[in-house]
């Protein structure tokens, strides 16, 4: 009955690893696979088979990640890939995207809904353009926590002056970054050192192994408890002979903790009234907090419908229809300046125009680059929009759930960027 | 604040509950796809928690070869009756009656590639916009790369390379008239994930997937159930073994493995022990490397 009660106890952590295939990034990610038993037997020989046809030797375990024909056709990896292991302690889901093509647009889809960031570093490298501009998204998507993991030290005699230099040129350039907790641990991927296992070869290391940050990280305030925000799904009416009254609206909690007997004002319409009860399938609950799927019942009859938000009197969200967003585009068609696109937020969906473009970001070196006005594919740039509607926002650095949006285009329907609010 | 911190479980309950919601928000005329396999079943389960109490707000679909496991059929028509809700039954061979799909010869020859035909007629006949599956990213390589929300064309047909990118949990269900979408919403379970679910949420299953004696033949390493569809070669034979079923699908491709589990919890020791991954036993897995990747792509979910 033991195996019952620890898997009632276990966490989940999404991270996302960022680096290129020579940062031995798959290799890496293959052993964290292999050593928590998540690659099967039958995958390993095809893996086998698959190197060998393609003359490579030993296993390559970049294959493994990489799904799709063209891509193993190709050598490269297209897009982000998710894979899963499990440890008594938690369950991880990795986000894996690719070091080279559409960087940026790839590395900010696994960014964001991530806990944690999983940097590689070459110890034979250093820090290079590429791991700077890695560090640059993670910091720019609030990733909560990152793991810089100098690889290949057994490339470098396992020196600890190499792996103290690394540290220091990163925190010296991320110290302009907003990275609320950085870990830095030396590894070699390969030999496995400091993965999973503590390294024999690397006395003068007194910190955690991977695998122990990784099952052991507190990850408990993610998510924002204060500020109360429950944006509507869906409203629930039965009109059965059951339940021939209820109403109730289904969502999910993007903040704040709520309690039955709680005083909530509507947004927009700014109508005020008391949490009645807060259902789910298995009955009522005492309290819901992010990010629970209930259904919210209330204690006046207010009409109320998809879009609109709950939250407390005292603390309000934003509710304007000027925003600052910093974007990342995401579409082979460039933004058009003065542009109208459709925007998603939460679950509101309303139309804006792109009323400026303040900078595009050079993401090698972080200036901010205010002449340049075109922003396409991969870019990251600050603009001002106007919606057709008020949104109730907060700043994307309070609450991501609630400080994040997407635009579509209206003529392809294609989810062109993220932007998050300034 | 630890204790405002969700176990995996009811993280992955959650966010499944939050996609079956936006489905029945973003789209006119959704339908779920129901096997009477257990990813259905928990499926069918998360969409009566996320309406609850209401009724789920779009019927299963259920596309039978005609050659299932009699214990799925039984089992999926009295979960519809426990339950109320709807279902719509579609037959391969009404497609193959119609001449819209070709049975295959040889033998092994297997309906499960016929069921693309007659899913995609059921989903034109009802005008669905939307189906959801309850495919999982860690069943086959190609499935590590899908949406939540995946957009076909009208043709059903699936473009891995030109996938819209998903950020945050904002999804866009915006189509054109015609296109439609398949959305998996325990894409981040596992199989392990979902035994320990069935586990938490008492969940009732087909027998199939606990261990029973059954007479089976060993082709390509897959143990084959006996039925009428499965003609012997002269070199083999029927045995008996102690068995059970890690997927249901359509008896002529579904494996069956050696087993002797008979509860929830020892499958779940068996699942945590296992060196073979779960479609390790799918015969239509092993016919090519990609070949997932090719039914998806005309239109398999």
């Amino acid at each position: 009955m033991s195996e019952k009660k620890g898997y009632l106890d276990m966490e989940l952590l999404r991270f996302t690893t960022a680096g290129s295939v020579d940062d031995g990034k798959s290799t890496l990610i293959g052993r964290l696979l292999y050593d928590s038993k998540a690659i099967f037997e039958d995958q390993m020989e095809l893996l086998e088979e698959t190197s060998k046809q393609r003359g490579e030797e030993g296993v390559n375990l970049a294959l493994l990640t990489d799904g799709l024909r063209s891509e193993r056709e190709q050598g490269i990896t297209i897009d982000v890939a998710y894979r899963y292991f499990a440890t008594p302690k938690r369950k991880f889901i990795i986000a894996d995207t690719p070091g080279h093509i559409q960087y940026t647009r790839n590395m900010v889809t696994g960014a964001s809904t991530a806990n944690l960031a999983l940097l590689l570093v070459d110890a034979r490298h250093g820090i290079i353009e590429q791991t700077k501009r890695h560090a640059f998204i993670a910091s720019l998507l609030q990733i909560p926590h990152i793991a810089v993991c100098i690889n290949k030290m057994d490339l470098v005699d396992y020196n600890q002056e190499e792996f103290d230099k690394i540290k220091s040129d990163f925190e010296s350039f991320s110290s302009k970054l907003e990275i609320k907790d950085i870990h830095f641990i030396p590894i070699s991927a390969l030999n496995g050192d400091n993965v999973v296992d503590r390294s024999k070869n690397m006395d003068w290391y007194e910190g955690s192994t991977l695998m122990h940050l990784l099952e052991n990280i507190h990850i408990g305030s993610d998510q924002n408890h204060v500020d109360c925000r429950f944006p509507i799904q869906f409203v629930v009416r039965p009109q059965s002979k059951e339940y021939p009254d209820y109403r109730g609206y289904a969502g999910r909690i993007e903040g704040g903790v709520f309690k039955p007997g709680d005083n909530v004002t509507v947004l927009p319409s700014g109508f005020t009234s008391k949490i009645k009860s807060i259902d789910t399938f298995d009955g009522m609950v005492e309290e819901a907090f992010s990010p629970m799927s209930v259904c919210m019942t209330l204690v006046d009859n207010i009409d109320i419908s998809r879009g609109d938000m709950l939250v407390r009197e005292n603390n309000k969200p934003k509710v304007e229809q000027d925003i600052d967003v910093m974007i990342c585009w995401m579409n082979e068609k460039k933004m058009i300046p003065k542009g109208k696109y459709t925007i998603r937020h939460t679950s509101q969906t309303a139309r804006c125009i792109v009323k400026e473009i303040k900078y595009k970001m050079d993401i090698n070196t972080l200036h901010r680059m205010e002449d340049e006005k075109e922003i396409g594919l991969n870019d990251i740039g600050r603009i001002t929009i106007r919606t057709t509607k008020p949104l109730f926002f907060d700043s994307y650095r309070r609450n991501r759930n609630t400080g994040s949006i997407i635009l579509v285009d209206e003529a392809t329907n294609e989810t062109v960027a993220a932007g998050m609010v300034i | 604040m630890s204790s405002y911190n969700l176990t995996h479980l009811m993280e992955l309950e959650s966010e499944a509950i939050f996609i079956l919601r936006e489905v029945a928000a973003q789209f006119e005329k959704p339908v779920m796809l129901f096997s009477g396999g257990k990813d259905s079943i928990i499926m069918f389960h998360l969409a009566r928690k996320a309406f609850h109490p209401g009724k789920v707000p779009f019927p299963l679909m259920h596309v039978d070869t005609g050659h299932n496991f009699p214990e799925t059929i039984e089992f999926r028509d009295r979960l519809i009756k426990e339950t109320g809700e709807t279902l719509i039954v579609k037959y391969v061979q009404d497609s193959i009656d119609k001449g819209t799909a070709v049975e295959e010869i040889g033998i092994n020859a297997s309906r499960n590639g016929l069921q693309t035909v007659t899913l995609l007629e059921g989903l034109e006949q009802g005008k669905y916009d939307c189906a959801l599956g309850g495919a999982r990213r860690d069943e086959e390589k190609a499935r590590a790369k899908e949406r939540f929300f995946s957009h076909r064309d009208e043709f059903g047909q699936w473009d891995p390379k030109n996938q819209r990118p998903e950020i945050w949990n904002l999804f866009n269900g915006k189509k054109k008239m015609g296109e439609h979408f398949r959305i998996f919403p325990i894409s981040n379970w596992t199989e392990m994930d979902v035994w320990q679910y069935i586990l938490h949420e008492k969940l009732e299953l087909p027998s199939l997937y606990f261990s029973h004696k059954r007479d089976v033949v060993i082709r390509s390493g897959v143990l084959l159930g006996k039925c009428n569809y499965i003609q012997l070669k002269d070199s083999e034979q029927w045995v008996e073994k102690n068995v059970r079923c890690r997927t249901i699908g359509d008896m002529t491709c579904t494996g069956v493995t050696e087993s002797n589990a008979v509860t929830l919890e020892e499958i779940i020791e068996e699942v945590a022990t296992t060196k073979v991954t779960e479609r390790g036993g799918r015969a239509d897995d092993k016919r090519s490397e990609a070949a997932m990747e090719d039914r998806k792509k005309e239109g398999y979910f």
